[in-house]
């Protein structure tokens, strides 16, 4: 069973719920309209499609657009071979969508970083505290928001003020765009 | 909290624990001081620095006695932010980034970014076959040099140091290999975007022959000295067991993975470069204990030394290529175009500006990519909104998901088991923690 087979019967049961796939570099993306039910799919896809290895979890920030949070669900099955990649959107006052470490136990830790890095929560986790950060740390880093420098915070010593060794040097380039002078390193500043 | 009734002790644990009950004596009944001991647990710090932790790994064990009955590995204290700092840089600039992920295995970890990089740009089918064999050979010997630290490591810390030495004698060969092929010998980085940074050097393919004979013989040696060596196999068989569907349900990937009795490897099951035209077997395990996840990685060694040998006879252009086989994309927007026409020729100057100031041009868009790394999968999501620089890079280390067993993994196991588990499991905290 390829990989758009399997897309095509994630359409077949949850209907609206799922985008046409696209394709891109023969991977297939389907989006889930709605990450309250990400579970449930994640469910029939492991159970009646056979994605029994949850490659990667990640997540992106798009930052500035509605939603802002976008869950990225790299999935593979042993049986048949096949890849398949789910997303799904969250909003920034949301930031919570269940969890599928029922579904897969790797995706625990998975689970653990995006809310370390991003501040998505998942509801039912078992055990969601920072893992690479320590407890008590007030931010999170991975966010476009928070400044590749750092931020001051209450705890001076601990989570660090000063610049960071890369920010605003001749090596930081900003993402996107193809404007030579606004990608033009040495002009950001840590705000920028 | 679970008491050590409730564990379901596991070999030797288990074993030791019987012999325990046989032995107690029916006699006088403990005293009052000694009954407040029984059934108090001890919260036992395990690193994070601590040999057998292979780096800053610390590992919360709560202990009955002997018997772990709960273990919550904490991670993070090599957490630099690489995927913080990917989003910041191009893509070329992320290269020595990734020397750093699994620093025992710094070319296959260039190799597998820059595969990932060249898939979201589609270029990664224009790959010239010297490139791709050079590719190959260089993820042959980092698989083979992190088996050997992996297997002289876990030796040393159940107590056979000798096979540390022998297994290190051969890595130094591999380092002097590393260090006239990339001018470096820890941190290589040394592919690029669409290519190398260079061709191998004269001589080079004779050295690596000859290292391919020495190492053939010390693989043999250390088999000589643990594969039926009584302790270390009293220490490791039946101990830290992981059945196939559990491997699975982790995530386990890598030796650990086929440890368990599944061979799957993405060399075989999705082969990139020129795998699939290569000769070579991909070793299981049967029970998926720590002796089963040794024996897979040593079978692994004589498999690279063997594609090795395929590559080093059959790379096109042979040794000195003489006839000038490419080995980057020809493509000035992706390579740097060599540096004596840069100074002479306009187009090649332009080329040149453009991809040091803006980095390649990738189109927008987003793919998974994983290679077969020493350790497991290693993979890289790219999210692209177009540009010299990731919108998003998110590093799937092996590492990181290798480790989250451990919770599952070491309870009911007995403290002296967790070093040969951690041995076994064989992780590098740079690319854990990332």
């Amino acid at each position: 069973m390829s990989a758009i087979d399997s897309a095509r019967k994630l359409k077949d049961q949850f209907g609206d719920l799922i985008s046409e796939p696209a394709e891109f570099r023969a991977e297939i993306t389907v989006q889930i309209g709605d990450a309250e039910r990400i579970a449930e799919v994640c469910a029939f896809a492991k159970k009646d499609l056979g994605f029994d290895y949850l490659v990667d979890l990640s997540s992106v920030d798009n930052y500035g657009d509605d939603p802002r949070w976008t869950l990225v669900y790299e999935m593979y099955g042993y049986g048949h071979h096949g890849h398949l990649r789910l997303k799904t959107g969250v909003s920034e006052e949301k930031s919570e969508l269940p969890t599928v470490t029922s579904v897969w136990k790797t995706a625990d830790w998975h689970e653990r970083e995006i809310y370390d890095m991003m501040g998505i929560r998942f509801r039912g986790h078992p055990d969601l505290r920072r893992i690479l950060m320590w407890e008590g740390y007030p931010y999170f880093p991975l966010r476009k928001d928070f400044p590749l420098a750092g931020k001051p915070s209450e705890l001076p010593e601990v989570a660090f003020s000063r610049p960071a060794p890369l920010e605003g040097g001749p090596f930081v380039t900003a993402p996107g765009g193809k404007d030579a002078i606004a990608r033009e390193p040495r002009v950001r500043t840590p705000e920028g | 909290m679970s008491t050590v009734q409730e564990v379901q002790f596991r070999e030797p644990a288990a074993r030791a624990a019987q012999a325990a009950e046989t032995l107690r004596p029916v006699a006088p009944s403990p005293t009052e001081d000694l009954r407040d001991i029984q059934g108090e647990k001890m919260v036992l710090n395990m690193g994070p620095s601590h040999p057998s932790t292979h780096g800053v790994l610390r590992i919360v064990l709560e202990m009955d006695g002997e018997i772990i009955t709960k273990a919550s590995p904490d991670i993070g204290y090599l957490h630099r932010g690489d995927e913080k700092i990917a989003e910041n840089m191009t893509y070329t600039q992320f290269i020595p980034y990734t020397d750093r992920l699994d620093y025992l295995a710094p070319l296959a970890n260039n190799v597998a970014y820059a595969l990932a990089v060249e898939k979201l740009m589609g270029i990664d089918k224009q790959l010239p076959p010297r490139c791709q064999y050079i590719r190959v050979i260089c993820c042959e010997l980092a698989r083979i040099s992190a088996h050997l630290l992996g297997i002289g490591c876990f030796a040393m810390d159940v107590g056979a140091l000798t096979v540390f030495l022998h297994t290190f004698t051969e890595r130094e060969k591999i380092y002097n290999l590393c260090e006239s092929l990339t001018g470096a010998r820890f941190t290589t980085s040394y592919t690029r975007i669409g290519g190398l940074s260079r061709d191998l050097p004269s001589g080079w393919v004779a050295q690596c022959r000859k290292f391919c004979d020495e190492a053939a013989v010390a693989v043999d040696e250390v088999d000589k000295l643990l594969t039926r060596n009584r302790i270390w196999v009293d220490r490791t068989k039946n101990v830290g067991t992981i059945p196939r569907d559990v491997a699975i349900d982790f995530g386990l990937t890598g030796p650990n993975l086929r440890g368990s009795g599944f061979e799957y490897d993405l060399r075989k099951a999705h082969p990139y470069l020129i795998y699939d035209q290569l000769q070579f077997d991909v070793p299981a395990g049967s029970v998926g204990d720590c002796y089963d996840r040794y024996l897979v990685r040593m079978e692994e060694i004589r498999q690279s030394i063997r594609i090795l040998r395929q590559c080093l006879d059959r790379i096109p252009g042979g040794a000195d290529n003489k006839n000038g086989e490419p080995i980057n994309i020809p493509d000035g927007k992706t390579v740097l175009p060599p540096k004596e026409r840069v100074m002479t020729s306009m187009e090649e100057l332009i080329h040149q500006f453009i991809l040091v100031t803006q980095g390649v041009n990738a189109p927008p868009g987003e793919i998974y990519f994983g290679a077969e790394n020493p350790k497991g999968e290693l993979g890289f999501y790219i999210h692209s909104k177009g540009g010299g620089t990731p919108n998003r890079l998110k590093i799937r280390a092996p590492s990181f998901v290798n480790l989250s067993i451990l919770s599952w993994l070491l309870p009911g196991h007995m403290m002296s088991d967790t070093v040969a588990i951690l041995g076994s499991i064989d992780f590098v905290m740079g690319e854990c923690d990332r």
